[in-house]
């Protein structure tokens, strides 16, 4: 096993709680690249949810409890763009005033990668020997694109799966309408959001949605299963595991 | 101030999200605008990074603004201008007012300005038994039918060509016609009237340039340069946050400005006004002042978090590609600024508790950011504006929006911070769950406060065991 290659995982919460097959794909890809793993599973959540809705003073002791949990971890990896923006954007503005803190949280943020970029940019593969037959499309969520800059990562892993073609949607970058807490307190809006947002989905003519969000996916997925829609909507970890 | 109906975010929201009409009109320009804009910066000469420079020259302004506002002042008296530093709304109004009362002003007519809409100056002329027009074509359509602009740059966006047809045959007395050529036609014989017949016009200010002490207006119709020059009297208002230093910072920021507005290299007019005639000189008016508003700025400068708000220059272009705004359009924000910068700004000049729906509903999907031609924040500024509402805090007079939701956070982080205590939440949650109407794998209905997310989607339930507690197991 190559020693270089290693990986501390950072389960999102949803993933964890809702999707954790999200999290045995990452798993499973990790082992075939011969990935290093190790996984602390006192983890729970990175604060993100308190931090939006303002509440700053509990999100900060979710980070203090995620950066202590992750101390010790070389290379943090996340099924999420959301967590990420939080860990590598957020921890540091949460703790400006705290110098101890703000150099823990600047050394957790900078050790922590989204999956698919943790894929290409840091190992180098864009070709993971995944065989995946459906036409796909793909969603950017906000945070992973705007946030942390994953644009092409993501599209480049899609491209290199066996079996699959791949259909951009229109407005692929264009907010799902999640957005946390906002989607039920906000759900007339929300509703207007996703409603479009499925209704590029559904033209782009894909059977597979795909996207590196959980939270952005589990808004699709909700309405495309109220709607009765036979698309399916995937992590891109679920079609990279495949073989 | 004009009427501030920031509480009713939900409901009109919601109605808008009904009306058709609206929603392709919505579409539309968001479509038009959203895509060429960002093409328009990556186009430009010096590449698109030339909003970050404009946001480097935005700030340094914004930090030295009050030695700049002297120095635009001092220039513009030494062009024969008069300046007025207005406090609040009903200084900027008293003081109009005194100069229209010394000239015997009975007609006014008006460029396009959201500053002047903003402290609701047309109803308070008209109070003072004033006749008042808008001459932007928008502009003159909205005032037809007694509305606010639902847009800082389209301010009619929300009617169609029936609608206008319909109002104009009413109000005007011509024939019922939808041809928006035909429309304009009769528009501009009405405002031409105007034009000729008025005492006093007054403006906005789109920049001034402190250097050199004239004032910048920016338009497609060039209402606004008839409106400046015919009569002999002028008035422009200015946000006090609407100055550059130097001309070449007063360059870079127009040029970027058109951009975001409409995409275009440069408007069609673009007027710098200098101050009143010379003598001798054919053109322009005899008196020129400049008032120059406060109304809040001055508490938004003091604070570090927000005082980034001030370096908008109301081009409108983050309106044009946020969708929420693409949504619910500009009336659901309930006062003059809409779409992401009103979701900052309006909190800011009315009361954050007051405008809180507009901080927190909203995604933070940083589009607004990308496309803002000066790099603003948005997205950073509604989180600070939210941990205000959390928290409350004495500086702006908040107090926390929901306690019921503070002590719900308070308890969750001290569950997230206990793995073991989480677990058994989450066994529960899986636990309670049962009891929910399922179809195929999914939940159908959920109960309050979570019932807005199953009013239009299913949501996957808990899994029996989650990825941690397979891990334990598997490793
Ligand atoms: S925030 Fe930026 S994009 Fe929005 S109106 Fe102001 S300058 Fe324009």
């Amino acid at each position: 096993m190559n020693e270089n290659k290693k990986a501390t995982l950072f389960i999102q919460c949803l993933v964890d709680t809702i999707y954790p097959e999200v999290g045995e794909a990452m798993v499973q890809i990790f082992r075939k690249l011969d990935v290093n793993l190790s996984c602390p599973t006192n983890q729970t959540c990175c604060g993100q949810p308190a931090f939006n809705s303002g509440y700053r003073k509990e999100a900060r002791k979710a980070a203090r409890h995620f950066i202590q949990v992750f101390e010790n971890a070389e290379m943090i990896v996340c099924p999420s763009g959301s967590c990420v923006t939080m860990v590598r954007h957020h921890y540091p503005e949460l703790f400006t005033n705290e110098p101890h803190w703000l150099q823990r949280a600047n050394s957790a943020a900078a050790r922590t990668y989204e999956f698919t970029e943790y894929l290409v940019d840091v190992l180098g593969f864009e070709d993971v020997g995944a065989k995946y037959h459906a036409k796909l499309t793909y969603h950017d969520s906000c945070h992973l694109l705007r946030g942390i800059g994953v644009k092409e990562q993501p599209r480049r892993l899609l491209s290199h799966v066996q079996g699959a073609e791949f259909i951009e949607m229109n407005n692929s970058d264009q907010c799902c309408g999640f957005g946390g807490a906002f989607s039920v307190k906000y759900a007339d809006i929300s509703t207007a959001m996703v409603t479009e947002k499925v209704k590029n989905i559904i033209e782009s003519g894909a059977d597979t949605v795909v996207g590196c969000d959980m939270g952005c996916l589990m808004n699709i997925q909700g309405m495309l299963s109220r709607m009765g829609s036979k698309i399916k909507v995937k992590h891109i970890a679920q079609i990279l595991s495949s073989t | 101030m004009t009427e501030i109906t920031t509480e009713n975010y939900l409901s009109e929201a919601k109605r808008a999200i009904k009306n058709q009409v609206l929603q392709n009109a919505l579409a539309d320009l968001q479509h038009r605008f959203g895509t060429e804009t960002a093409l328009a910066y990556q186009n430009l000469p010096e590449g698109p990074e030339l909003r970050f420079k404009a946001h480097d020259i935005r700030m340094h302004t914004i930090d030295n603004l009050d030695v700049i506002l002297d120095k635009l002042a001092e220039n513009v008296r030494k062009n024969g201008g008069h300046v007025f530093f207005a406090n609040n709304g009903k200084d900027a109004i008293e003081y109009s007012l005194r100069i229209a009362r010394k000239h015997n002003v009975k007609r006014v007519v008006k460029g396009k300005s959201m500053v002047t809409e903003e402290i609701g100056l047309n109803s308070a002329f008209i109070e003072s038994g004033l006749d008042v027009s808008e001459t932007d074509l928008g502009e003159y359509i909205i005032q037809l039918a007694g509305e606010h602009p639902s847009h800082i740059i389209a301010p009619a966006i929300h009617k169609t060509r029936n609608d206008v047809g319909k109002l104009f045959s009413e109000k005007m007395g011509i024939p019922y016609i939808t041809d928006p050529a035909k429309l304009t036609q009769a528009a501009r014989k009405a405002l031409r009237e105007k034009f000729l017949a008025a005492d006093m016009g007054t403006s906005g200010c789109n920049l001034a340039c402190a250097e050199t002490g004239h004032i910048t207006t920016v338009s497609n119709e060039g209402n606004i340069r008839m409106a400046t020059t015919m009569p002999k009297v002028y008035i422009a208002f200015m946000g006090m946050e609407r100055v550059a230093a130097r001309l070449e910072d007063h360059d870079v920021l127009i040029r970027l400005l058109c951009r975001g507005a409409s995409a275009q290299n440069m408007a069609t007019y673009v007027s710098y006004i200098g101050g009143p005639r010379y003598p001798g000189q054919a053109d322009g008016p005899e008196e020129f002042h400049l008032v120059i508003l406060d109304n809040g700025r001055s508490r938004i400068l003091a604070d570090e978090d927000f005082r980034e708000m001030l370096c908008c220059i109301r081009c409108a272009a983050c309106l044009n590609v946020c969708p929420v705004y693409g949504k619910i359009g500009g009336h659901s924000y309930g006062f003059t600024y809409s779409g992401p910068v009103g979701a900052v700004v309006t909190p800011l000049l009315v009361g954050i508790n007051k405008a809180k729906h507009l901080c927190l509903g909203e995604t933070l999907c940083g589009a607004c950011k990308d496309q803002c031609p000066v790099d603003i924040d948005i997205p950073r500024m509604l989180l600070a504006l939210r941990s205000k509402l959390a928290e409350g805090d004495s500086v702006w007079g908040v107090t926390p929006a929901d306690r019921k939701e503070k002590s719900m956070y308070r308890a969750w982080s001290w569950m997230i911070s206990h793995r073991g205590v989480y677990d058994l939440f989450l066994k529960m949650a899986a636990f309670g769950q049962k009891f929910l109407p399922q179809k195929e794998g999914m939940i159908r209905w959920l109960p309050p406060p979570m019932n807005g997310w199953t009013q239009s989607r299913d949501m996957k339930p808990i899994a029996s065991e989650s990825f941690l507690q397979r891990w334990r197991k598997g490793s």
